[in-house]
């Protein structure tokens, strides 16, 4: 007899503290000894988690009136510029964002030691911060600048909305030119000297609802140490199977997710602002995500383990910046874990970016406020488009004028 | 003459030249290796106690085959609290002084095994690593 389970009936169970949660990493032996089906039904929800660089997340801040009232049209988080292109006090603070002054890379490879995401950490960390704003003045409008600090609780909202987090699959990053490169996945060594990988494997939630089964508008997750949600499918949102050439099949890629939750209950150990020498300025994302297991088929998904799951191997020094289809192979992320790699005959180090040790405690925290009946299930309004949306990537061309 | 503790960083294309040997020969230079990690075709670094006249044009003489000399600063630390074990440091720091512990994949730093060549200073994502001079 096939298991079918509702979001209510898992709720319920939470609820009077009887629901089975493990983590995808607990759940493998589980399944490896018992079988899809048996597992399916003693397991009610399945944690995930995840803890990477994340660039495109941001807060929407609302900063409340002064007397006289500003229509902010430009302003600065310590130094660090915020989009107004809304609301008179409402801005918008990337993660990306670095101060005006900053050398960047004309003193190469520059340090990006602080932007947008160190400022939503220290707004964590409840330091105060600067805030500098200027306007034209209008008649309803008319003070033209201003001066303060500001901390997290000082402020009428702080509304953590990430456009694309938790990328289902990432590249293996590796350098084939004969000089160093800088970038976001990490510093590369020339001819092969190190291969980077970013992602938390079986323990990542888009690996464990391949095809989007359970994940949609809606759900409730852990997002930078509190509660947040799915808002939409991320930007760039390309969900599809890996194949090579010869048709060979590698696994799921390409599907990201848009969250959002209110950063007063987060907490800095969970956003953390992050530096990659010679790129940029970021933010690392705590995500865990709960799948409810609903029938078989969603447990046969969260038993992936680290060897059915692979990374496509790009080159950094010019594949990946011009764009030239293809890849050096692909290599599992059981493989990736051991520290070392064999590329075109060549033994390569590896180091993941994505810290393991956090997204396995994340998924434990998860299933810990589960148990406990602090966090229920919720079901999504709406399911996210899957691997058979087919939907493709477009590319910008550069046309004449 | 007080002696100065430097730190040497080698390109792999000069890993096999007789350096340590001309500081000495050639400007009479007393050294003290404190620790060195210098193999074929690799990259290495040798931290250094170095006294004598011709100190100066030693130096000079290091820079001219390509050497590159720092200052040594006494300690590299870790800052456990901001480590968040992601790992970005493991496969650049050229002694494996930062390394992964398997299968928990924590992020562990062996200072011992540590030439004090900084790079983690650079690539750490977070800031977690420090230096005391």
């Amino acid at each position: 007899m096939s298991i079918e389970k509702t979001y209510a009936e898992i709720n319920e169970k939470i609820r009077s503290g009887k629901a089975v949660v493990l983590t995808a990493e607990e759940v493998i032996s589980l399944v490896e000894e018992k079988g899809v089906s048996e597992a399916a039904r003693q397991v009610d929800v399945v944690t995930t988690g995840t803890f990477s660089p994340m660039c495109s997340s941001g807060v929407f801040l609302n900063f409340g009136h002064s007397k006289p009232r500003i229509r902010m049209q430009k302003v600065w988080l310590n130094g660090i510029p915020a989009y107004t292109g809304i609301a008179a006090v409402d801005a918008y603070l990337g993660a990306t964002e670095l101060p005006e002054d900053d050398p960047c890379n004309s003193n190469y490879p520059g340090e990006f030691r602080y932007g947008g995401g160190h400022v939503i950490q220290d707004l964590l960390a409840r330091k105060p911060v600067k805030l500098e704003a200027i306007s034209y003045g209008t008649d309803c409008y008319p003070e033209r600048e201003l001066e303060t600090y500001i901390t997290l609780d000082d402020i009428n909202e702080a509304t953590l909305f990430n456009p694309r987090n938790a990328y289902q699959n990432y590249n293996c990053a590796v350098n084939l030119s004969n000089k160093t490169i800088y970038t976001y996945m990490g510093l590369l060594k020339p001819n092969l000297g190190n291969a980077h990988y970013c992602s938390a494997g079986q323990l990542s939630p888009l690996l464990n609802d391949p095809y989007f089964m359970t994940i949609g508008i809606g759900t409730r997750i852990f997002l930078g140490g509190g509660i947040g949600y799915v808002a939409w499918n991320g930007t760039q949102h390309f969900p599809g199977i890996q194949k090579d050439a010869e048709g060979n099949v590698y696994g799921p890629a390409g599907g990201t997710l848009a969250v959002i939750g209110d950063l007063k209950q987060m907490k800095p150990e969970w956003l953390v602002g992050t530096s990659f020498l010679g790129y940029g300025a970021t933010l690392t994302v705590g995500i865990g995500i709960p799948i409810p297991i609903l029938n078989e088929e969603v447990m046969r998904c969260v038993s992936v383990t680290d060897r059915d799951l692979y990374a496509p191997i790009v080159d950094y020094s010019e594949a990946y910046g011009q764009r030239i289809p293809g890849n050096l192979g692909y290599v599992s992320y059981a493989e990736l874990k051991t520290g070392k790699i064999t590329i075109n005959g060549k033994e390569v180090p590896t180091a993941p970016l994505s810290s393991y040790p956090k997204a396995r405690e994340i998924a434990g925290k998860l299933k810990n406020w589960i148990q406990k009946g602090e966090f229920l299930l919720s079901e999504p309004a709406q399911l996210l488009p899957s691997y058979r949306d087919q939907i493709i990537a477009k590319t910008l061309d550069i046309k004449g004028v | 003459m007080a002696s100065k503790k430097i730190i040497l960083h080698f390109g792999k294309d000069i890993s096999d030249k007789p350096i340590i040997y001309h500081l000495a020969k050639d400007f009479g230079l007393v050294f003290n290796i404190i620790k060195a990690n210098v193999n074929p075709n690799k990259e290495g670094t040798v931290v250094l106690e170095l006294t004598g006249e011709q100190y100066e044009q030693g130096l000079e003489y290091l820079e001219s085959e390509g050497v590159r000399v720092q200052p040594l600063a006494e300690q590299i630390s870790r800052n456990e609290a901001k480590c968040t074990s992601c790992g970005a440091c493991t496969a650049i720091c050229p002694t494996g002084a930062l390394y992964l512990e398997r299968p928990s994949m924590e992020v562990m730093f062996e200072s011992d095994s540590c030439v004090l060549c900084q790079i983690c200073l650079k690539v750490c994502p977070v800031k977690a690593m420090e230096v005391k001079f």
